[in-house]
């Protein structure tokens, strides 16, 4: 096992850390789960794109650099590192790019890709359905064949969409056979929300922002270039992009870094006053990155070596979420009673603590993903 | 190399022996000599002088043997503190098993010194009977105990770094240990008609010492590798490997006692060993909560970043 960064690593490093002091917005852009923000991002997507920063570890064919996993770790700590905004294209480049290396057409790859790498079209998930959330499977959407004009037509509601009352595209599954229960007989579309039929409502979320959407479709046409993988064969699609969301993809360790060194700063600077036993919190979340940052490496350094990612992935999820709630947390026991605050320079923390709590809900609650440790990683009997 | 030492340690150390070392004479496992044999005393000395030639990645990985094993013995106190402090001639010797030595931690209560043959005191070594020991028993019935009548004067950083991250390699295989002895327990176990691994409240405790498990051990492989090229931020790597290591082994232990029910809180049922080795260990060479205060030290009142450390 070697842990040192080679030369050229060194280098990668070096070269986005100087565009990214040069680039990175100042003063910081307004939340992107809000309209103003949102179009304010996609700028800052098209500036990181044109200067082949957005993608680094796709192929250059589609705007990325061909860069391995540590390369896209090292970007991603020098990226929240510079205080860059947060990533309003990431559910498209994380969670559907990888399905679409994986399991897309070549015609879907050179459709999509770029235009989603440049932020011209933005992606939001349909998983969640009213009485679909942990358990996914019981996905109600319909979604029925189309012949003449060769595709399908979908109804149905998704919820809880990220972004969706902004973004251009969706993807999601839908049942394709009525007959078929639970995990079979779903497919995996890709949707265009501005088609005729979709009805979106933006949804305020607890932090303020109108970060949800709830998407209504009514006998929306999609055509069988827009199926992902095989008709019928979506919970499979589907469960490839869900590996990667819990695992390497979704919350690179350079997030939590930078937050635990703003955290240390906050505690400098509010030391005399605080809570004496805040300390020991603030150097606990300083440990928890660092301990996210090496388990990742050494996952790295196992999948460079031909390894896949499986269950741990679970672990990983739940680490990085409750890491995030304990590090806000801190951050406001700092703060104290100016901590409610939602105006001025600390107002960071609160929003951040609210964002916090979402972790261990979405992406697979944290009880799911217990168990899923418990019975895959572990090995104990299901029910 | 580690294969080879997990094999070893099943066949050579099972519980049986880790047990017996409670009531025998020496609190050991008469393994020294083969220890010596296979490298994993001198897995730090030169080849040259009859050692393995590894360095501190090796040295962790074997301890994280040791630990699931519970061996009984002074084995990092001989292999990873004294050792590397031994004048060359006595290295052979070290390696091969044919000395052991042990070395008196800055809490004065040194382990297996009554059988060694030199202690660690204050940077030098001395015989046992130079020093004046006072015995105690341990609630590890394995770790004889002997308390100097004044701990040592002085803190060697660098073995006392080398000391904490073998014994949270150690940690780490314990808790590792307790963990896998808790889930073929709770597979087996049948209440209400059902393996108690199928409920949902065990199955969420035994994830809990999977995750502590998880982030643990690579803090230790990173503390080992930044030994290994005198990193200038070691000690502040050690501590957080030690801190987290402990964690892992305590709620590993908490965990295990409450998932093996009464059977557990037997001794004649093999839990305890591990159990009581683990809650010894969590706090010798310095307990979590005196690890995180160093690294607070070192980030909190200087200006570290998490990319330079």
């Amino acid at each position: 096992m070697d842990l040192t960064f080679t030369e050229e690593e060194q280098a990668f490093r070096a070269e986005a850390r100087t565009w990214l002091e040069a680039n990175v917005p100042r003063p910081a852009l307004p939340s992107g789960d809000t309209r103003e923000g949102f179009a304010l991002h996609k700028e800052w997507e098209r500036a990181l794109f044109d200067a082949r920063w957005a993608v680094v570890s796709w192929p250059q064919e589609y705007g990325g650099r061909d860069a391995s996993l540590m390369e896209w770790l090292i970007f991603e700590e020098e990226y929240y590192r510079a205080g860059a905004p947060q990533r309003v294209t990431q559910n498209g480049i994380f969670l559907l790019a990888p399905t679409l290396f994986e399991l897309g057409t070549k015609e879907q790859r050179n459709r999509i890709l770029p235009r989603m790498a440049s932020a011209e079209e933005t992606w939001c998930q349909g998983w969640s359905e009213p009485n679909a959330g942990s358990d996914l499977a019981g996905i109600k959407s319909r979604a029925v064949r189309d012949e003449a004009n060769g595709g399908w037509r979908l109804s149905g509601q998704k919820t809880w969409t990220t972004r969706g009352a902004f973004c251009d595209r969706l993807f999601g599954l839908f049942r394709s056979d009525p007959d078929a229960e639970r995990h079979r007989g779903l497919t995996y579309f890709l949707v265009d929300l501005h088609a005729e039929g979709v009805t979106v409502r933006p949804v305020e979320r607890l932090d303020g922002d109108e970060g949800f959407a709830e998407v209504f479709l009514e006998d929306v046409f999609v055509s069988d270039r827009d199926v992902l993988g095989a008709v019928h064969d979506g919970w499979r699609v589907a469960m490839a992009t869900t590996g990667s969301e819990r695992g390497l993809t979704l919350r690179s360790p350079g997030r939590f870094m930078a937050a635990a060194a703003r955290l240390a700063d906050l505690y400098r600077a509010h030391a005399d006053h605080a809570d004496p036993t805040v300390r020991d919190s603030v150097v606990r979340a300083w440990i928890d990155a660092d301990a996210y940052r090496w388990q990742t490496f050494w996952t790295v350094t196992r999948l460079m070596d031909g390894g896949r990612t499986g269950p741990e992935a679970s672990l990983v999820k739940i680490f990085w979420s409750e890491l995030d709630v304990r590090l806000h947390e801190t951050a406001l026991r700092l703060l104290g009673s100016r901590a409610e605050l939602v105006d001025g320079e600390d107002a960071g923390w609160m929003k951040g603590w609210e964002f916090s709590l979402s972790g261990p809900i979405y992406a697979g609650t944290n009880e799911i993903q217990r168990n899923v440790v418990a019975e895959r990683v572990l090995g104990l009997p299901r029910r | 190399m580690r294969d080879a030492v997990r094999t070893f340690l099943e066949h050579e150390c099972p519980p049986k022996v880790v047990r017996d070392a409670w009531t025998n004479d020496t609190g050991r496992s008469g393994l020294w000599r083969r220890l010596g044999e296979m490298g994993v005393l001198g897995v730090l000395a030169p080849e040259a002088r009859g050692g393995f030639g590894g360095d501190y990645l090796d040295l962790v990985l074997l301890f994280e043997e040791t630990g699931r094993a519970a061996l009984p013995e002074p084995i990092v106190e001989h292999a990873a503190v004294a050792l590397p402090l031994l004048d060359n001639g006595r290295v052979a010797a070290a390696a091969a098993g044919d000395l052991t030595i042990t070395v008196v931690p800055p809490s004065g209560l040194v382990p297996y010194a009554a059988g060694a043959d030199l202690v660690l005191y204050d940077g030098e070594f001395v015989e046992p009977g130079a020093l004046s020991l006072q015995p105690h028993e341990s609630v590890d019935g394995s770790r004889r105990l002997c308390a100097t009548a004044t701990p040592p004067s002085s803190t060697n950083v660098a073995a006392s770094d080398r000391a904490a991250l073998g014994v949270a390699a150690q940690l780490v295989g314990l808790a590792d240990r307790m963990l896998t002895m808790t889930v073929d327990y709770a597979k087996e176990r049948q209440q209400f008609g059902v393996p108690i691994g199928s409920f949902q409240a065990v199955k969420h405790h035994l994830a809990n010492v999977a995750l502590a498990l998880e982030f643990a051990r690579p803090l230790v492989y990173r503390a080992a590798w930044s030994i290994a090229r005198s990193d200038d931020a070691r000690s502040v790597h050690v501590g957080m490997a030690k801190a987290r290591a402990s964690e892992a082994a305590l709620i590993a232990g908490r965990v295990a006692l409450q998932v093996h029910g009464a059977i557990g809180y037997t001794t004649e049922y093999d839990l305890h060993l591990f159990l009581k080795r683990a809650w010894a260990l969590a706090a010798s060479w310095g307990d979590a909560a005196r690890h995180v205060d160093r690294v607070g030290r070192a980030i909190l009142d200087t200006d570290m970043t998490p990319e330079e450390q």
